[in-house]
C-alpha cells in the first residue's frame, strides 16, 4: 500500500512521462527546507508610513502581538514632532513554533505633519534606495557572507486618514512615487470613526482614486503568476484598503478576553471580522504572503534598482572588483533561478563590448 | 436682588441717593420693553468653522441647528477640488418661538487639504478684515439708519482627534487668530477617542494652547454663584469634544440621533458620550450674545484702533488719504471727503457742459453739410435742365429748318407743277393757232 502511494505520488510529480519505478523521497526537500529555515530564521522588514496620531504603532504592535513599536522602545507618547521627517528602525527577535523571526519596524514620524509637506517622502524614498544599495555593495563584493543582512524594506504599510470623504493630496504624491520602489499596503486607520456603510462608501472612493492615480499597490496585478493566483489575489484586491483598528488592552468580552477600545456605548472588538478588517490584515500579511512579500520585493523591486545602477555606473562597479575576467564578465550574466521578468532587466544591461 | 443691585450703583457713584418709591411707577418694565423691540428687530449670528475637510464640521452644523444647511446632495470635498482656500458664505433665516435669527455660516473649504499649506490661513484673516472694514465704513457714513452686521462673532476650530496633541497648522493658525475673531476649539470625530484617551488628549491641547499664549475665547464670570458653577464645569471640559449626527436611531425604544455601529450607538445628546450638549447649550443658549459682545468689544475695536491710527500715522498709510500730511480727526476727514464730494461734482458739470458743446457743434456742422449737399444738387438739377432745354431747342431749329426745306421743295414742287400746267395749256392753245 505504500509503495502505491508512493508510486501515485512519482506519476505526479513526473511532467515528462517517465514514472517512477519506486519511492525516492525527492518529497524530502520540502523538510529539507523546513528545517534549515528554521535553524537560520529569517528577516522582514516592515515600514510604518502616515502622519502622526493615526494609530500606526499600536497597529505593529497588535499585529505581532508584542512590543514592538518604536513607542514601547523609549519613545514617549507626547514626544514632539520633529520638523523633518525622521526614520527609526527598531529591531526585535520573535520566536513563534521553533521559527525565528527578526522583525524590523521602520517608523516615519514627522511624515505629513508639517505645515508644508513638499517633498516629505524625499527621506524615505532615500532610506529604501540605501538599503538596496547596501545589498548591491554586499553582492559585488569578491568575498562575500554566506548569508547577506537583508535590510530591505519589504513591505510598507501606508496609513491613510478616516476622513469619509477620498484621499489627500499627499497620500495620493507618496504612493504615485514610491509604489514602483517598494511594496505598498495602504491601510485605513482609526476604522472605528467610520460607521459600516460609511466605511464601505470611503473604501471604494478610496480604490477608485488609487486605480485613477495610476497605482500599483500591493499585491500588484501584473506579478500574478498564474491563474490560481490572480483569483486569490484579486479576491484580496476587492477587499482592500483594509480598515482596521489596533488596540495592545484586553477586555472582557461574552467571557472571552478579546484585544479592544472600550467606549462609553461599547466595546470595539479588534480581531471580530464584523467589527472591523484587521484580521483579514493579519491573515494577508502574515500568514499567507509574507514569504511573497518578500520575494517580489528581492525579485522585482530590488532588480530594478541594480539594473538602475548598472546602467548608470557600471564602469564604476567593474572597477571596484579586480580585472579578472571572469567576475566582469559575473556581473553582466542574467543569474538564474529568477524570474523572467529581471532576465529581461539584465540583458538590457548587457554590454558585448565588455 | 433688587436691594443688592442698586447698593452697587450707589458703590460706584456716592454722590447718588436712593430714593424710595411712594408708588408704582412703572419703569420695571423697561426690560420688557427692550425684550420687545429686539424681537421685533430679530437677531443676526455669523458663526464660521475652520477645520481640515472630513472632520465633520458640516454634519454639526447640520446637528446644531437641526437644519439641513449642508443638504445630503451638497458635494463632499472630493468634490470640491480647490487649489487655494475659499470662503463660502451660506444665510439661514430660523425662526422660533417668535424670535428670528438670521444665521450666517461660513465655510472655509481647502483648508489644510493641500501639500503645502504655508498661508492657507491668509484668505480667511482677510475675509475676517474685510468684514470688519464694512462695517466700520458702515459706522462712518452719514446715514446710518441700515447697520447690517455681518462680522464674523465666533470661529470654531476643529482639531483632529490624533490623540497625541496640537499639529503646527493648529497652533500657526489659532496664534494669528486669535486676536481677530472668538476661537473656540473643538476635538472633531471625538467617538474616535475612549474617555482615558479624550482626557489626556484634551489636557495635552490645553497645555499646548497655554504654551503658546494662545488666547481662546473666555466664559465670562459672572457674580450669580450657580452660573459660575456651570462655566467651571465648561471650563474643566474645554477643549470640547463633539460628535455630530442627524440621522435618528431606536435605542432602547427611545428615538435618539446618534451614529450605529457595529458594537453600539454613539448618542449625540447624550453627556457620557460626547460634548455636544454643552456646546450647543453654550454657544446657542447662553453665550451667544455675549460672543457678540466680545467681538463688538474687543475684536472689533482692535481692529478700529488700528486702522484709525494707520490714517493719522505720517509715514505709512494704506488708505485713500494718499499724501495727507497733516493729523486729521475723523471728522475733519469727513469734511475733507465732502469738499472732494463737492469738487469732483463740478468736474462733472463742467465736463458735461463740454461734451455738450461738442455735440451741439456737430451738429451744425451736420446741418451745414447737408444744407451744402443740397446746394450742390440743385445746381447740379438746374445744369441738367439747361442742357435739355439746349437740346431741345436744337432739334427744334433743325426741324424748322427741315420744314423750311420742305416747305420750299413743295413750292418749288408747286410751281413746276404749275409751269408744267401752263405750258400745257400753251401748247393746247398753240395748236388750236
Amino acid at each position: 500500500k505504500l509503495t502505491n502511494s508512493h508510486a501515485h505520488g512519482g506519476s505526479h510529480s513526473s511532467g515528462s512521462g517517465s514514472t517512477l519505478l519506486g519511492y525516492i523521497g525527492i518529497d524530502t526537500i520540502i523538510e529539507q527546507m523546513r528545517k534549515k529555515t528554521m535553524k537560520t530564521g529569517f528577516d522582514f522588514n516592515i515600514m510604518v508610513v502616515g502622519h502622526s496620531g493615526l494609530g500606526k504603532s499600536t497597529l505593529v504592535n497588535t499585529l505581532f502581538k508584542s512590543q514592538v513599536s518604536r513607542k514601547s522602545a523609549g519613545w514617549a507618547r507626547d514626544d514632539k514632532i520633529p520638523k523633518t521627517v525622521d526614520i527609526k528602525a527598531v529591531s526585535h527577535v520573535l520566536e513563534e513554533g521553533g521559527v525565528k523571526m527578526k522583525l524590523t519596524v521602520v517608523d516615519t514620524p514627522g511624515f505629513g505633519d508639517q505645515i508644508n509637506n513638499d517633498n516629505c517622502w524625499e527621506p524615505i524614498s532615500k532610506y529604501i534606495n540605501e538599503q538596496y544599495e547596501k545589498f548591491l555593495k554586499e553582492e559585488v563584493n569578491i568575498t562575500r557572507k554566506k548569508r547577506i543582512p537583508d535590510t530591505r524594506v519589504h513591505c510598507c504599510l501606508y496609513f491613510i486618514s478616516p476622513t469619509g470623504h477620498s484621499l489627500r493630496q499627499l497620500d495620493v504624491e507618496f504612493m504615485k512615487r514610491l509604489s514602483h520602489s517598494v511594496n505598498i499596503i495602504p491601510v485605513i486607520a482609526k476604522a472605528d470613526t467610520m460607521t459600516i456603510e460609511e466605511r464601505q462608501d470611503f473604501k471604494q472612493r478610496v480604490r477608485k482614486e488609487l486605480e485613477m492615480g495610476g497605482i500599483e499597490f500591493y499585491p500588484q496585478k501584473e506579478f500574478d503568476e498564474d491563474m490560481e493566483d490572480k483569483s486569490d489575489n484579486d479576491k484580496i484586491r476587492e477587499a482592500m484598503p483594509f480598515a482596521v483598528v489596533g488596540s495592545d488592552k484586553e477586555y472582557q468580552v461574552n467571557g472571552k478576553r478579546v484585544l479592544g477600545r472600550k467606549t462609553a456605548w461599547g466595546i470595539v472588538e479588534v480581531e471580530n471580522p464584523n467589527h472591523c478588517e484587521f484580521a483579514q490584515l493579519r491573515d494577508f500579511l502574515i500568514r499567507s504572503h509574507l514569504q511573497d512579500l518578500k520575494e517580489v520585493t528581492h525579485n522585482i523591486h530590488y532588480e530594478t534598482y541594480r539594473a538602475k545602477r548598472l546602467n548608470e555606473n557600471g564602469a564604476v562597479l567593474a572597477l571596484l572588483c579586480p580585472p579578472s575576467p571572469t567576475n566582469e564578465i559575473y556581473l553582466m550574466f542574467p543569474r538564474p533561478f529568477y524570474v523572467s521578468f529581471c532576465i529581461y532587466n539584465i540583458v538590457c544591461v548587457h554590454r558585448p563590448a565588455y | 436682588m433688587v436691594g443688592r443691585r442698586c447698593s452697587s450703583v450707589r458703590d460706584k457713584n456716592p454722590l447718588l441717593q436712593q430714593k424710595n418709591l411712594e408708588g408704582y411707577v412703572g419703569f420695571a418694565s423697561l426690560p420688557n420693553q427692550v425684550y420687545r423691540k429686539s424681537v421685533k428687530r430679530g437677531f443676526e449670528f455669523t458663526l464660521m468653522v475652520v477645520g481640515e475637510s472630513g472632520l465633520g464640521k458640516s454634519t454639526l452644523i447640520n446637528s446644531l441647528f437641526l437644519t439641513d444647511l449642508y443638504s445630503a446632495e451638497y458635494p463632499g470635498p472630493s468634490h470640491r477640488i480647490k487649489k487655494t482656500v475659499q470662503v463660502e458664505q451660506a444665510k439661514v433665516l430660523v425662526k422660533e418661538g417668535g424670535v428670528q435669527l438670521l444665521l450666517t455660516i461660513v465655510d472655509t473649504p481647502g483648508f489644510g487639504d493641500a501639500v503645502d499649506n504655508s498661508n492657507c490661513w491668509q484668505p480667511i484673516i482677510d475675509h475676517i478684515d474685510s468684514k470688519f472694514e464694512d462695517y466700520l465704513n458702515s459706522e462712518s457714513r452719514v446715514n446710518r439708519r441700515q447697520m447690517p452686521d455681518s462680522r464674523i462673532h465666533c470661529c470654531l476650530y476643529f482639531i483632529a482627534p490624533s490623540g497625541h496633541g496640537l499639529k503646527p497648522l493648529d497652533i500657526e493658525f489659532m496664534k494669528r487668530l486669535h486676536e481677530k475673531v472668538n476661537v473656540i476649539p473643538l476635538i472633531a470625530k471625538a467617538d474616535t477617542l475612549t474617555p482615558e484617551e479624550c482626557q489626556q488628549f484634551k489636557k495635552q491641547i490645553m497645555r499646548e494652547i497655554q504654551e503658546h499664549k494662545i488666547k481662546i475665547y473666555e466664559f465670562p464670570e459672572t457674580d450669580d454663584e450657580e452660573e459660575n458653577k456651570l462655566v467651571k464645569k465648561i471650563k474643566d471640559k474645554l477643549p470640547l469634544a463633539v460628535v455630530g449626527s442627524n440621522t435618528i436611531i431606536e435605542v432602547n425604544s427611545k428615538r435618539v440621533r446618534g451614529r450605529q455601529y457595529p458594537w453600539g450607538v454613539a448618542e449625540v445628546e447624550n453627556s457620557d458620550h460626547c460634548d455636544f450638549t454643552i456646546l450647543r447649550d453654550m454657544l446657542i443658549r447662553t453665550h451667544m450674545q455675549d460672543l457678540k459682545d466680545v467681538t463688538n468689544n474687543v475684536h472689533y475695536e482692535n481692529y478700529r484702533s488700528r486702522k484709525l491710527a494707520a490714517v493719522t500715522y505720517n509715514g505709512v498709510d494704506n488708505n485713500r488719504a494718499k499724501g495727507q500730511l497733516s493729523t486729521k480727526s475723523p471728522l475733519a476727514q469727513m469734511e475733507e471727503e465732502r469738499r472732494e464730494h463737492v469738487t469732483k461734482m463740478k468736474k462733472m458739470e463742467m465736463e458735461m457742459e463740454q461734451v455738450f458743446e461738442m455735440k451741439v457743434k456737430e451738429k451744425v456742422q451736420k446741418l451745414k453739410d447737408s444744407e451744402a449737399e443740397l446746394q450742390r444738387r440743385h445746381e447740379q438739377m438746374k445744369k441738367n435742365l439747361e442742357a435739355q432745354h439746349k437740346e431741345l431747342e436744337e432739334k427744334r431749329r433743325v426741324f424748322e429748318e427741315e420744314r423750311a426745306n420742305w416747305e420750299a421743295q413743295q413750292r418749288l414742287e408747286q410751281q413746276k407743277l404749275e409751269a408744267s400746267r401752263t405750258l400745257e395749256k400753251n401748247k393746247k392753245k398753240g395748236k388750236i393757232f
